[in-house]
């Protein structure tokens, strides 16, 4: 298996704060979790991914190339946390624009891909702004999905989502997966875990586990009970 | 193309914006008019010597702050981290910013002069259109101005508290409230290094000898200061933050 994200001693620090004390680790095709409570460095370490990070030291790569370099800067789909749309434009009006900064070539396709594959057929005329959060973030998911990215960096896309919805995009991102695309997906929700292919367990800035659910569950009752049996072990040796 | 993309989505949420669009349209020839009550029952004619002033203050004082508060907007919705983080270049959302709102200013200003020469009788010498120039120019340094304050805003209400510093000195010192070769020594030197009264001088000048060399040479020291504005602005807007 190739990998495609390979991040190696990345240190960063946030406001005097090391956020990230100098990880390494390796992302391959398929779909990824990056799982940990709020604030263990997970939004950081995506956005070093992405490029828009400023790094203290240590390197990221993707598909072979220095993250945030200009080649990537179309096959890297990204959805921050906050839904990163125009309020005051419609859903179509927001991904036709985006679309042409991406420069997508058949544009009305693509919107039509982006907006079906996030189930927002029945809004694609309504203004973002009047739209509920759920409905919010899967238009700034649709935005990620346009220009048919190789990796896609999705950072809590489906928190507060319905669990039809959820189980929907879960959906929707293996399918993406399938076709040999790098999903990375984070969540601070652990039950999360068992729909990735891989998981990345993280606490404090640092990757505690790395490897399949079933791996990382070994014979803990779920995944949370698992991270606290890391964290305790860790605690005790 | 992405400049104009950008510009277009701009002038798509302005339009969007009903209240908005019609502060930026139908305000300034309100204001015009009111000057131009004032001075109804003076002798003299002192609303032409105000006037050109004032058309030269709106463009740039309405950019200045449209700019300043929708950039910090896209700043902290992560809007500008997601453009950044795809193929658009720094100079093509600035430039965009700078088409849309220089777009936006050429209608206000076409329609605040149409109200000043047309039912006030403001008497301009030069030609009219050259108005519409200068109030391009000076609305493009407007944006210029606020897309670089943006960067030192955390919210909107400071962005707002920088046009106090930044725009109010320079309405003080252009030459609208007292000549500026009458100003102490040492204002009429800043008053000289302010682009604004570069602007005001433009359009007085339009009004009075009306020697088109002069304008256009007003509207370059202008122009010029824009282009620095969205130079500086452009070393503000990082790929990478904290």
């Amino acid at each position: 298996m190739m990998n495609n994200i390979v991040i190696t001693d990345l240190r960063v620090v946030r406001g005097g704060r090391e956020v990230l004390p100098g990880i390494s680790l390796e992302v391959g095709a398929g779909v990824t979790g990056l799982l940990g409570p709020s604030g263990c460095g997970k939004s950081t370490l995506m956005r070093a991914v992405v490029g828009v990070q400023q790094v203290r030291s240590g390197s990221v790569e993707v598909l072979g190339r220095p993250a945030g370099s200009k080649p990537l800067r179309d096959r890297v789909g990204y959805v921050t946390q906050a839904a990163s749309v125009y309020d005051d434009l419609s859903v179509a009006e927001n991904l036709r624009f985006f679309a042409r900064v991406l420069g997508v070539a058949a544009i009305d396709e693509a919107i039509d891909r982006a907006v079906a594959a996030v189930d927002l057929d029945s809004h694609r005329d309504q203004v973002v702004g009047s739209l509920r959060g759920g409905q919010r973030s899967r238009a700034s998911l649709a935005v990620a999905l346009l220009g048919d990215p190789d990796v896609l960096v999705l950072d809590e896309p489906t928190v507060g989502l319905d669990p039809v919805l959820r189980r929907d995009l879960w959906a929707l991102f293996h399918r993406l997966a399938d076709a040999g695309r790098v999903v990375l997906v984070s969540s601070h929700v652990m039950d999360e875990a068992e729909r990735c292919d891989r998981l990345l367990l993280m606490r404090e800035g640092r990757i505690i586990a790395n490897g399949t659910p079933s791996e990382i569950r070994g014979d803990a009752r779920d995944i949370e009970d698992a991270f606290l049996r890391i964290v305790e072990g860790e605690a005790v040796s | 193309m992405r400049t104009l993309a950008v510009a277009g989505r701009v002038l798509t949420q302005i339009r969007r914006d009903h209240r908005t669009l019609a502060m930026l349209l139908v305000l300034p020839c309100l204001l015009i008019t009111l000057l131009w009550w004032m001075f109804a029952d003076l002798p003299g004619a002192a609303f032409d010597r105000f006037g050109p002033g004032l058309l030269a203050l709106f463009p740039f004082i309405v950019m200045f702050l449209v700019t300043s508060v929708t950039t910090l907007r896209e700043r902290s919705s992560g809007t500008l981290e997601r453009l950044l983080s795809m193929p658009l270049g720094k100079l093509d959302f600035l430039l965009g910013y700078a088409v849309a709102f220089g777009a936006i200013a050429a209608v206000q200003s076409a329609l605040a002069v149409a109200v000043s020469v047309g039912l006030l009788g403001l008497d301009v010498n030069g030609p009219v259109w050259l108005l519409g120039v200068v109030a391009i120019v000076d609305a493009v340094l407007g944006t210029a101005l606020g897309l670089f304050v943006s960067a030192f805003a955390a919210t909107e209400f400071q962005a707002v508290q920088f046009m106090p510093l930044v725009v109010v000195p320079q309405i003080l010192l252009c030459g609208l409230f007292v000549a500026r070769d009458s100003l102490p020594r040492v204002l009429e030197v800043i008053s000289g290094v302010l682009p604004l009264s570069y602007a005001v001088d433009a359009m007085q000048e339009l009004v009075g000898t009306a020697d088109e060399a002069v304008v256009w040479g007003d509207v370059g020291v202008v122009l010029g200061f824009a282009l620095a504005g969205l130079a500086l602005g452009a070393a503000t807007l990082r790929r990478r933050t904290e």
